[in-house]
């Protein structure tokens, strides 16, 4: 091929490059002008009516707040429990669904010497796991069990074991594999081969993506709650029932919802840090 | 691992000291762990829980969901006689077309409920025949029900309530009479979902897949105003059961929030990303306030953010969208200044070396490092947001998650509840799919 064919194919490829970026960002500015405006209909309240009321509700509550005085203090200590509780589903949710999530990966990857046949099974299955929204699970068991938070931490915990399954395998397509032949060379059992010769390679990334989960699930048993599954979101939702003068109950439970994501993301992001070096730590 | 050896001599004290400290922590972790369980046992109260447990309301649940229920009321007040599925008044049976063991005679029926249970409907009295038991008779009366049960029966079994104003029979879970002063009301339930495609009132009702499709093709016009297969999709999205069109429509307002709200987090996180950078700020204090920007919209959360907008927005689409863009622009833009930091100086300077301007610095030097890990996230939080954006919906934004919330709370048909219910986990499926299909293509080329 002579230099100039070369050229001339470089420039047609760019022009195809070209063109096809062009085509994804008509789509994209397509896609939010034509949904934007679309949603706008459908919404009950517009836009642009919403604006100037967009600072009403959050001024209200801050004004009840503020005149509560050091009340609001003692509200925020009121409703720690509920707090507690949410906190609570999230930390058993995110440990049952681990321990779940575990076998899930070491049965399905073939870098850990799963079954063969296996494998393809639980890889549908954590799919189908991630996929159900948490959401349904717990309707569902709100039914069966009543309200409590109980059916919330099954729904996180079971939604926790497919995502984290899914992570977990892929760490561990990426071992060495030298430890596993050594083990095996000396006649280890396979769940010997998995705690000596995977476990330790892995437990850092794992406890990593713990971390994470932990703090995706703290948010996600809030907003659980609301929905009649206990915790501080089953508190938020009764505050904000009864109208007009108990914003400052509703802005307690905002501050301390605020606070307790905020304190979660940081301890986590600190740990995850340590645990796995900056840059890495997502 | 290069260790500097000279100066730190390993000795067996240290390796012991760290075998045990090791062989502790392998105690101590489960039991610790194991202790907080406990603890969270008794602090959820599942002792309790589990007496008061209904499993005979997922029993119900799982039944009513694979079949549905024809209701042969007798309203005595009026005196008339109807069958109808579910009870509704608009889906009503007339008398050519009663379903299988209902036969109506004139205001009175008997109905077979099938395996010898046989309900008579004879003026203002129902008996019931009831295998291995006997015929239990119910009479309504001004003042309330009389009932009779058959001689020697014995102690009077647990699914036969028995009150002056009430008579309620449930010798299965699939046969269930009640009579009160007003009325007689027995369901009959079948298999199936009934009228899912068409309603009674459609003209396309009863008919054949083939039939459809003949009708479909076919050039006369069984309404002059539209086509035929048109009027049969009208006919299908109206039915006033299965609502199918208001469900579609409260998906695509679902699918709509994800995307709306994920792209437009996209776009403002990345510019604000470049702001939260070392590498491209130098100001340490604009820097520290677009980060301290981020941590903000992260830690509201979306559960309040979707709260406000409520207030604001009213329920639909655009709060939910709005309510998504909010928390994601945090966690994108936090995620994107992450890999701006990270990226490869060296291709930057190479392009500078062209003697490039910033903006085509930026273009053709920083872009393509990010785009993956930019492409890849925007997907990934597209898929996780369509499952928030159900549990938004239920806090009142709209969209699928209040249409499941609301029917699970009338917790009528629970047919209905799990057609919804499966329509969303397709859909969950499809985005899930559709984005990891689309990273493979964009990122790896495939």
């Amino acid at each position: 091929m002579t230099v100039a064919a070369m050229e001339e194919e470089i420039l047609s490829l760019r022009k195809r490059r070209q063109l096809y970026s062009l085509i994804g960002l008509l789509l994209v500015v397509a896609v939010m002008v034509s949904g934007y405006s679309k949603s706008n209909d459908m919404n009950s309240g517009g836009f642009l009516q919403g604006l100037s009321k967009f600072f009403d509700y959050p001024g209200e509550i801050v004004l009840e707040a503020w005149q509560a005085g050091p009340a609001f203090f003692g509200l925020m200590v009121k409703y720690f429990p509920a707090m507690l509780e949410t906190l609570n589903i999230a930390a058993v949710a995110t440990l049952l669904g681990a321990a779940l999530a575990v076998v899930l990966a070491m049965a399905s990857t073939r870098n850990v010497d799963s079954w063969g046949p296996l494998i393809p099974v639980v890889r549908r299955m954590m799919d189908i796991m991630r996929a159900f929204p948490e959401l349904i699970i717990a309707l569902f068991l709100i039914f069966v069990l009543g309200s409590s938070p109980v059916p919330a931490m099954i729904a996180v915990a079971f939604h926790t074991a497919g995502a984290l399954g899914k992570l977990f395998s892929e760490v561990n397509e990426n071992i060495d594999r030298k430890p596993i032949e050594g083990l095996s060379a000396c006649g280890a059992s396979w769940l010997q081969r998995i705690r000596y010769a995977v476990m330790p390679q892995v437990a850092p990334n794992y406890l990593s993506y713990f971390l994470l989960r932990l703090e995706i699930n703290v948010r996600a048993s809030a907003i659980l709650g609301f929905v009649g599954a206990g915790g501080i979101g089953q508190e938020l939702r009764r505050t904000i029932g009864w109208g007009q003068g108990q914003g400052d109950e509703t802005a307690a439970i905002f501050v301390l919802l605020f606070i307790t994501i905020m304190l979660i993301d940081q301890v986590s992001s600190y740990l995850r840090g340590k645990l796995v070096g900056a840059g890495r730590a997502h | 691992m290069s260790t500097d050896t000279l100066e730190q001599v390993v000795t067996p004290q240290d390796v012991w000291s760290k075998v045990r400290q090791r062989a502790w922590m392998t105690v101590l972790v489960p039991v610790a762990v194991l202790a907080y369980l406990t603890y969270t046992w008794f602090a959820f109260g599942v002792p309790d829980l589990l007496a008061k447990a209904q499993p005979e309301r997922a029993v119900i649940l799982a039944t009513d969901s694979v079949a549905y229920k024809v209701h042969v009321t007798k309203l005595l007040r009026r005196d008339i006689l109807e069958v109808a599925i579910e009870g509704e008044r608009r889906a009503t049976y007339d008398d050519t077309n009663l379903p299988d063991g209902v036969e109506v005679d004139g205001k009175d029926a008997v109905v077979d409920l099938g395996d010898g249970y046989i309900v008579e409907i004879d003026d203002r009295t129902m008996r019931f025949t009831i295998p291995g038991y006997g015929t239990v008779i119910g009479t309504a009366t001004n003042t309330g029900v009389e009932t009779r049960l058959p001689e020697n029966a014995g102690e009077v079994p647990e699914w036969l309530k028995i009150d002056p104003k009430k008579l309620d029979l449930r010798p299965t879970l699939d046969r269930r009479v009640q009579v009160t002063r007003t009325k007689i009301e027995v369901h009959n339930y079948f298999g199936g979902w009934e009228n899912f495609w068409f309603p009674f009132s459609s003209e396309f009702y009863g008919k054949s897949f083939s039939q459809l499709y003949a009708l479909a093709l076919s050039a006369d016009r069984l309404n002059p105003d539209y086509s035929n297969l048109w009027y049969m999709v009208q006919d299908f999205l109206g039915n006033p059961d299965w609502q199918h069109g208001e469900i579609f429509i409260a998906l695509f307002e679902t699918i709509m929030m994800a995307v709306l709200g994920t792209i437009t987090a996209a776009l403002f996180g990345l510019p604000l990303a470049f702001l939260a950078a070392r590498n491209f700020t130098p100001s340490m204090f604009l820097r520290f306030g677009v980060r301290r920007l981020f941590d903000f919209l992260r830690g509201i959360d979306m559960l309040i953010w979707s709260l406000i907008f409520i207030r604001a927005f009213g329920l639909g689409p655009l709060t939910g969208a709005l309510a998504i863009a909010f928390t994601d622009t945090g966690t994108l833009g936090k995620l994107f200044s992450e890999a701006l930091e990270n990226i490869d100086n060296k291709q930057v300077e190479g392009v500078r070396a062209t003697g490039a301007n910033q903006i085509q610095r930026y273009r053709f030097g920083v872009i393509p490092q990010i785009l993956p890990v930019f492409v890849s996230q925007v997907l990934y939080f597209l898929e996780s947001n369509t499952r928030s954006a159900t549990v938004i919906g239920a806090l009142g934004a709209g969209g699928i998650g209040l249409m499941l919330v609301e029917t699970m709370k009338t917790s009528r048909d629970w047919e209905n509840t799990s057609y919804i219910i499966i329509l969303t986990i397709v859909v969950v499926i499809m985005m899930d799919q559709t984005s990891g299909w689309l990273r493979r293509k964009l990122i790896e080329g495939k």
